[in-house]
């Protein structure tokens, strides 16, 4: 028997850029990015109407990111009527790197302030990484698996990638996946300078000579996940195909990723495998692309490893420059920004990018939106690689769906 | 700051807090029971801080137990303020 092919029938993204996928992609292909002091923070993101009074009161941030981009995600799937599928049978995956830090941060200050008695009772169930997942699955009363992915940067690309698996393995039909993140605090900020990854400057671009690091962002990312074959069944809208995903680990450094990049290319070609493509084959690359050095240099040569040749002619461009990093969001929210290129046929540029740097070599970058097109008889296919601290590499293949319904 | 208690600003600050939580306001009255009004135990703790903060009346969780209205809640808050 074949392995059941995934189909992605909704998107909801909650980015600077505003709430939405759409937002996400026609004001990155427009040149635009939406930092306030170098951080790309979701200054108008507003959770009510969208979730009750009781749901706000009751979620940290990150986690009203996640249930706002999931309200969009399930709405555009056509789920906003009921599910489609038995409860049973859908599960529900979001990633984060650090989960409810301002909710941690206010209770501390209140055990401090007014001594253990005052501390809420609510403190664990908002905080907790897996809060996304549970409120999601609470709201919508998705009863299949349902968990937290904790990879650092790499968080939400693991979450869809986990949740192919569970369809493809028939654990289940439908899954709800992707990743939220909130974590513009200053304490994270100033540990993020103090290691050297985060800008200084607040202005660096990804693959710019002249970058210093990243910039932080915030939001989520969420996708639906079907069944192809239930999807088309039930005449649901085709987003895009999820045809590919692998993942490594570096076991190289702690957060230094390793700079010749060969378990981050072993994830590419990986992830290639699975989807049986060749390098041939892709025709955009959404880069993980953070602004440091040494991220985008070892993924340069990761990306050199494992797609030879072909690499120097494939469009790539980083969502990094538009919105952020968003760390256990970020693959996630470039998931989604990689199904709404594909969808709309169209890459967007790294924003800013004027002097890529030439230590990179040979690349493709994409600095004004670039119409895409498959030359060849395969749909349009996108890679989409996420990398984290701790030496976890993920990398997703996606691929444009056949006239907008699942082929 | 906290304000000398009375029944009276006792029972419109439960009221403005539960509807801060989220209970529908026209529904809150003294024999509503707490399932209808989809406040759960953890609410009623933070009910009890709340009241701990503007008032200074120590309400534990332990208090709270058992209480299923809004009128055993606020006899309960009563009973400690001395009231």
């Amino acid at each position: 028997m074949a392995a059941r092919a995934v189909a992605v029938t909704g998107a909801g993204a909650v980015t600077s850029l505003g709430t939405g996928a759409g937002p996400l992609h026609q004001r990155a292909a427009a040149g635009e990015s939406a930092f306030a002091g170098g951080e790309g923070r979701c200054t108008d993101f507003d959770p009510v109407p969208a979730l009750s009074r009781r749901e706000a009161r009751r979620t940290d941030r990150f986690c009203q990111f996640a249930l706002v981009a999931a309200e969009e995600a399930l709405t555009g799937a056509g789920w906003s009527g009921g599910l489609p599928y038995e409860p049973e049978r859908v599960a529900c995956l979001v990633g984060s790197g650090v989960g409810g830090l301002e909710t941690f941060e206010i209770q501390q200050t209140v055990l401090a302030a007014d001594g253990p008695e005052a501390v809420s009772p609510l403190m664990v169930p908002m905080m907790m990484a897996n809060a996304a997942a549970a409120q999601i699955a609470l709201r919508h009363g998705l009863r299949g698996e349902s968990h937290c992915v904790i990879a650092a940067c790499s968080a939400g690309a693991q979450a869809i990638g986990a949740g192919l698996r569970l369809i493809r393995s028939g654990e289940a039909d439908a899954v709800v996946v992707g990743g939220a993140e909130a974590a513009t605090s200053p304490i994270v900020r100033a540990a993020f300078l103090n290691a050297g990854a985060l800008s200084p400057t607040g202005d660096s671009v990804p693959f710019d000579r002249g970058r210093d690091g990243f910039r932080l962002g915030e939001g989520a990312g969420i996708l639906v996940l079907e069944d192809a074959e239930a999807a088309r069944e039930r005449g649901a809208p085709v987003l895009a195909e999820l045809a590919g995903y692998a993942a490594t680990t570096d076991a190289h450094h702690l957060t230094a990723p390793d700079p010749a990049g060969e378990s981050a290319a072993r994830a590419v070609r990986g992830a290639l495998a699975d989807a049986g493509i060749t390098p041939a084959d892709l025709h955009y690359i959404n880069a993980h692309g953070t602004g440091t050095v040494l991220n985008d240099r070892a993924e340069a040569a990761a990306l050199r490893r494992s797609l030879g040749d072909a690499l120097a002619g494939i469009p790539l461009s980083s969502t990094k420059s538009s919105v952020g990093h968003l760390l256990g969001a970020a693959g996630a929210v470039e998931a989604v920004a990689t199904v709404m290129a594909l969808h709309h046929r169209t890459a967007p540029p790294t924003v800013g990018l004027r002097d890529p740097d030439p230590e990179l070599g040979a690349l493709d970058h994409v600095t004004t939106a670039r119409p895409l097109t498959a030359p060849g008889p395969g749909p349009l296919t996108a890679l989409s690689t996420s990398f984290g601290f701790g030496g976890h590499n993920a990398v997703l293949v996606l691929r444009a769906a056949s006239g907008g319904r699942a082929a | 700051m906290t304000t000398a208690p009375d029944r009276a600003s006792l029972t419109a600050f439960v009221t403005a807090s539960l509807a801060d939580f989220g209970a529908e306001e026209d529904l809150i009255t003294p024999d509503a029971t707490f399932e209808d009004l989809e406040i759960d135990s953890l609410d009623l703790v933070e009910l009890g801080q709340a009241v701990k903060r503007r008032f200074g009346i120590q309400v534990r969780p332990k208090d709270m137990d058992g209480v299923k209205t809004v009128g055993e809640a606020l006899d309960a808050i009563f009973r400690t303020a001395g009231i």
